[in-house]
């Protein structure tokens, strides 16, 4: 199980603007092993959806190299690319806007195979009452269109058909963040039981960290481009050595009273202009804010283990 | 404490292809000087046309069919609209989700915040700015003196929301209704808002009524609650007591449905099955029956009401059995 179907190496992309050059991301690696789920998480604006945009193809990278099932997708032209589209494909947060709101649910799993010419009509539509079943609707939906239904059966309805060619690779962009809570766990739950079933491969773009903690095998914390921490769950969640990681997990409000929080972050809240290659995260740091390294020095990623990194010249002491 | 405010047997209806229907169902609660109140439930559940019907802002097609809403003793569902406008922004004041909708784009925040609060003070404008500053400053906007000359764009949404804060400020009021006002916010800049309507509960001695779908946020934020489903409310106590050990089932079931770093990642979720009745589909009996792995027969016919229970009030006919078996 340890074949990479993504891998991602020294990706960037600039976004040119009359107000100077934003680097949305900036030189991250990652790679997502075959039947795992890889978490992406932090804040708005630290690249999560960039990242996302460039591997699903919908977006050329600045330099960079990002492999799909082996294949150079910087190196592909719209035609080449097509045989891969059926095997990555992706699941948006907003659960109405993504699916045409004139379509039947037929009609919209119907989708990909329709633009694949896959089977007949006979064929797609045993396919279609397989993949609903399969999320957890019926047969009785088929006809009905997106308004008649609610939030959580509409995101069924896009998994069902992210599914519908027997993709290798989803990408969850926020997809269960417009769920109310009830809801959002069937949804989790359904998610964990197709990977099971399907060997299928996810890469989970989510803020919330809890959602992350729960779905994810391997975590990469995004701030400003770039990846300030990875590694597996219990190496993020237990022992975060960057500071905004740990940041980040202190304020997370949880419901359970029994729970400790441990020491509220001391975020500041404005964040200086950042140079190039120093950390970008200093002016939020507690502890790098006035030390000169933190200013000056070029970062590299530490190793702590094969799986756990970070992007921090004082990480946390462990 | 006093009640500041004191909502009774309040019903919101909507029309439907049955008639009018309840959206909000009796229901009553008070607000204490100085709480700080969460009203918990999903989307749908009714808590945001409840905080609209405490600003009185409730429009066609939705009707309030009957109950009382008292501040300070007067029943202001019975004011008419430009009594009302006494009220509202000076003894009670409400910030939203979206600050950005909440903001005019195309003018300067200090503009908006002198706007407001010459609206409420007859004073000049020179002293309405030196105020508006004041008011910048203490809900911790940095440089506020060149601030005022910002323009939303011009802002992020911490802070923004801060803005929207000031604009409530303005009028004094004695209450702030939070309607999902962290929701949009990044976890750490959700904490600082937190923090802020936190030390302002306590220096301005202000109650706030925190409306939420996040457990999370409300656990942290609020000393008593009200959890809401399907129109009812269904709990109300002490966060602790509630969230420690939940009386009602649904309540049990929400917080075990939640997703946060602290629950088993190699189990299922315990989902609820199912979703929330619409208006127009709600069930006889107890709303939660359909959806509760607790209801018997009984559970679908009689409407539970809510009753005082070891210092919390619970909807639920079961409530003392679960109780036994729980323990």
């Amino acid at each position: 199980m340890s074949t990479r179907l993504i891998s991602v190496n020294d990706l960037s992309r600039e976004f040119k603007g009359s107000g100077g050059t934003v680097l949305a991301l900036d030189s991250i690696n990652l790679s997502v092993k075959e039947g795992t789920t890889l978490a992406v998480v932090g804040e708005s604006g630290s690249g999560k959806t960039t990242a996302a945009r460039l591997i699903l193809g919908l977006d050329k990278p600045s330099k960079g190299s990002i492999l799909v099932l082996g294949q150079e997708l910087t190196s592909l032209n719209q035609t080449q690319m097509r045989p891969l589209r059926r095997e990555i494909q992706v699941v948006q947060q907003d659960p109405f806007s993504q699916l045409n709101r004139r379509h039947t649910v037929m009609r919209i799993i119907e989708g990909p195979m329709l633009a694949f010419k896959v089977g007949d009509k006979e064929s797609r539509e045993k396919r279609v009452i397989e993949l609903l079943e399969a999320v957890g609707l019926e047969r009785e939906h088929l006809k009905r269109k997106p308004h008649e239904l609610s939030g959580g059966q509409c995101q069924r309805v896009a998994i069902a058909r992210a599914l519908a060619l027997d993709p290798k690779i989803l990408i969850l962009d926020e997809a269960v963040s417009a769920l109310d809570v009830s809801v959002r766990a069937q949804v989790l739950n359904l998610l964990k039981k197709l990977q099971k079933e399907r060997g299928l491969t996810y890469l989970f773009i989510t803020h919330d960290l809890g959602v992350a903690h729960y779905m994810a095998d391997e975590i990469v914390v995004m701030f400003r481009g770039r990846i300030v921490e990875r590694g597996t769950r219990t190496e993020v969640f237990e022992t975060p050595r960057h500071h905004y990681t740990a940041g980040l997990l202190a304020s997370v409000p949880v419901a359970d009273f029994n729970h400790d929080r441990g020491a509220i972050s001391e975020f500041v809240a404005q964040a200086a202009p950042n140079k190039a290659d120093t950390c970008a995260f200093r002016s939020r740091c507690s502890i790098g804010r006035n030390l000169s390294d933190c200013a000056s020095k070029v970062l590299a990623e530490t190793m702590g283990s094969a799986t756990h990194g970070w992007l921090c010249h004082f990480p946390i002491n462990r | 404490m006093n009640n500041l405010i004191e909502v009774r047997n309040l019903t919101l209806t909507v029309p439907s292809s049955k008639g009018r229907v309840p959206v909000v169902d009796d229901l009553s609660f008070t607000i204490r000087q100085g709480e700080k109140l969460g009203l918990v439930g999903e989307s749908g559940s009714g808590k945001s046309l409840t905080a609209f019907s405490l600003m009185r802002l409730i429009k066609e097609p939705v009707r309030i069919e009957s109950g009382e809403i008292l501040i300070g003793g007067v029943d202001v569902l019975k004011l008419g609209a430009d009594q009302f406008r006494e009220y509202r922004g000076s003894e009670i004041a409400m910030i939203y989700q979206d600050p950005m909708s909440a903001l005019n784009p195309i003018m300067k925040i200090g503009d908006q915040i002198i706007e407001s609060i010459q609206l409420h003070k007859k004073i000049s404008k020179a002293d309405a700015k030196k105020e508006a500053i004041s008011l910048l400053a203490s809900v911790g906007i940095p440089e506020p003196e060149e601030r005022i000359s910002s323009y939303p764009f011009e802002m992020s949404g911490g802070m923004l929301q801060r803005v929207v804060i000031a604009i409530a400020l303005s009028g004094e009021p004695k209450v702030l209704i939070a309607d999902e006002a962290t929701t949009a916010l990044d976890v750490t800049t959700q904490e600082r808002v937190l923090d802020l309507l936190n030390r302002l509960a306590l220096d301005r001695n202000l109650s706030i009524l925190l409306i939420t779908h996040d457990l999370g946020v409300a656990a942290q934020f609020s000393d008593r609650i009200n959890v809401m489903y399907g129109g009812k409310l269904v709990e109300q106590g002490e966060i602790k007591d509630v969230f420690t050990n939940p009386y009602h089932p649904y309540t049990r079931a929400l917080l075990n449905s939640r997703c946060d770093y602290t629950i088993n990642v190699n189990e299922p979720i315990k989902s609820i099955a199912g979703q929330p009745p619409r208006p127009d589909n709600r069930p006889a009996g107890c709303v939660f029956a359909p959806r509760c792995e607790h209801a018997i027969s009984l559970c679908t016919s009689e409407v539970p009401k809510l009753r005082e229970l070891n210092k919390r009030n619970v909807a639920c006919i079961r409530v003392e059995e679960l109780l036994m078996v729980n323990k």
